[in-house]
């Protein structure tokens, strides 16, 4: 009996999971030509792959958004959190309202920015323009671009971040913070010396987690670009995961997009590996 | 002692952070109520207009858009796997938490190494080839079918039901004769309402939000709502006051399951991630 109270998950996953893995591997070994014929290459599209700079710019564009997402967010979350832990009115209204941005949909906010970020008569460069600051095409330039893409990013995920450590600070014992207080340690310190070391298996949970959902960053980009996978004249925001679309389904190049698949997960693996040993030195001095 | 009331500072910074959360939102409904000159205005309108309505009714009867069946499939699709993901994910749960069995170990460490893995990335070649061969592109199914499997479901259901059924009471009612299945029904089921709650709007909005398959195996004349707005946007690329109306349709079942459940939501994530 408990078996088959089981299987239905199972059975989906040798279907959903098992299959397509086992077959992205099977494809990625093989040459697809647009009549549908097929032969073996063996590692050919994994070589190609890396010499190709289209590929390389792709990672390069991920790993760039990545970062410039990924840092200041952490930080914002953290603080947020902080903030979000003391005693104040109103306090599930504010949990809740910092929630607000996941719970609408990505497409439909990443229009929005989109629109934020018009050059003409963008809201963004607006306001920048009070600041004396000259227009800037924020869709056409590269590093503009990731900017913008990263704020799409960071304004969905920063307070779900922030309600995930306000969840472990939680767990910390007030004791801590009491004793360290008779110790005459100021808020700042405690901050530092309890709650960031204290917060570390939390930490390790949300980096993975954005690591993964990053370096797969496809509906912003996307729609950034009216829907096309191209990522801007120059391929400028193009990330791996759009690079697979456009390889396997605009060019029909499934052995190539299978082959990206599996250097993305590689890519994915070394990524979860970095942050992790990352996240293991932040506030474990001693 | 520890002084747990807000500085000035912080008061600040939460509510840039409440007002940040809100304001694309408002936005949104600034442009869908305006005209498109009002739209590409220097300085931009702050306020909201009066043209929202129209705004709507252009979306809905705009023929290339086809934003109403995007709608309707989009709820199709998240309704159907939502039941899917909760009902599957109780059984699993229930005996994983619940049950003796052979492997039980091996398969939970399974469950948990495809939440690892993002399969709809992955294995995206073999899913879309699949579909071809089935002559499902196109169609709701092929949505549908690869995200049945949910390896978060599984070990949210299992964390939950060890923690909501004891041991004893599966007991006691196994002693008192009641089949595996009644078990479940009756005694399992009652006590993880709650996280079959989390577990359902988690989906529901996952799937609402689903953009990158759905943009592979389905064409413009069946979308998704997500698709939608693409074709609308890309379409019409300068006519923001109907792409934001578009916009706007989309996420008003959002914030509806948000204004439900927004406390489960809350409570529901913060359990989670100590659990996990």
């Amino acid at each position: 009996m408990p078996y088959a109270l089981v299987s239905p998950y199972f059975l989906l996953f040798a279907a959903f999971g098992l299959f397509p893995l086992a077959f992205t591997l099977y494809y990625s070994l093989h040459d697809y030509d647009l009549a549908g014929g097929s032969e073996w290459t063996g590692l050919g599209n994994y070589a190609s792959l890396l010499a190709d700079d289209d590929f390389w710019n792709a990672v390069v564009n991920t790993i760039g958004m990545f970062v410039i997402a990924t840092v200041p967010q952490m930080l914002l979350a953290l603080f947020l959190a902080n903030a979000l832990n003391k005693r104040f009115r109103f306090r599930l209204a504010i949990r809740m309202s910092v929630l607000l941005p996941l719970v609408t949909s990505v497409v439909a906010v990443a229009v929005v920015f989109t629109q934020l970020y018009a050059r003409d008569w963008g809201l963004v460069n607006y306001l920048l323009s009070w600041f004396g600051v000259e227009t800037t095409n924020w869709r056409a330039e590269r590093i503009p671009s990731w900017i913008a893409i990263a704020t799409m990013v960071d304004w969905r995920w920063t307070g779900y971040n922030a309600i995930i450590f306000l969840a472990g600070m939680q767990t910390i014992p007030r004791d801590l913070y009491e004793a360290a207080a008779i110790d005459g340690a100021s808020r700042r310190r405690q901050f530092w010396q309890i709650t960031l070391p204290m917060l570390r298996p939390t930490m390790i949970f949300v980096v993975l987690n954005s690591t993964i959902g990053g370096l797969t960053l496809f509906s912003e980009p996307t729609t950034f670009y009216n829907g096309n996978v191209d990522g801007g004249s120059q391929g400028q925001f193009q990330t791996v995961a759009m690079f697979i679309v456009k390889q396997g389904f605009r060019e029909f190049d499934y052995g190539y997009a299978a082959a990206a698949a599996w250097l993305l997960f590689l890519l994915i693996l070394i990524g979860a590996l970095v942050n992790f040993l990352v996240v293991r030195r932040i506030g474990g001095t001693k | 002692m520890t002084n747990w009331s807000p500085t000035i500072l912080t008061r600040v910074m939460l509510a840039i952070a409440v007002f940040l959360s809100a304001f694309p939102l408002y936005w949104m409904l600034v442009i869908a109520s305006r005209t498109n000159a009002d739209a590409v205005a220097v300085p931009p309108p702050f306020l909201p207009g009066g043209n929202l309505g129209e705004n709507i009714i252009a979306v809905l009867n705009n023929e290339d858009a086809k934003f109403l069946l995007g709608l309707t499939n989009s709820f199709i699709v998240a309704s159907v796997v939502t039941v899917s993901v909760v009902v599957i994910s109780t059984l699993a749960g229930f005996s994983f938490a619940n049950l003796q069995f052979k492997g039980k170990n091996v398969l939970l460490v399974l469950v948990l190494l495809t939440m690892a893995v993002p399969l709809q990335q992955m294995g995206v070649v073999p899913l879309y080839r699949l579909m071809v061969d089935l002559g499902w592109t196109g169609t709701l199914q092929a949505v549908i079918l690869p995200y049945l499997l949910n390896g978060f479901g599984v070990f949210l259901m299992t964390q939950y039901t060890r923690q909501a059924v004891p041991m004893e009471l599966v007991e006691a009612a196994r002693v008192d004769g009641a089949a595996t299945l009644r078990i479940w029904w009756n005694v399992v089921l009652p006590a993880v309402r709650p996280g079959m709650a989390v577990l359902g709007i988690n989906t529901f909005m996952l799937m609402w939000n689903d953009f990158m398959w759905p943009l592979i195996v389905l064409t413009p004349d069946n979308p998704t709502v997500q698709i939608a707005i693409t074709s609308l946007n890309a379409r019409f690329s300068t006519n923001y006051t109907l792409i934001f109306a578009g916009t706007a349709l989309s996420i008003i079942p959002l914030i509806a399951v948000f204004i439900l459940f927004g406390r489960q939501i809350v409570g529901g994530l913060m359990e989670g991630a100590v659990k996990a």
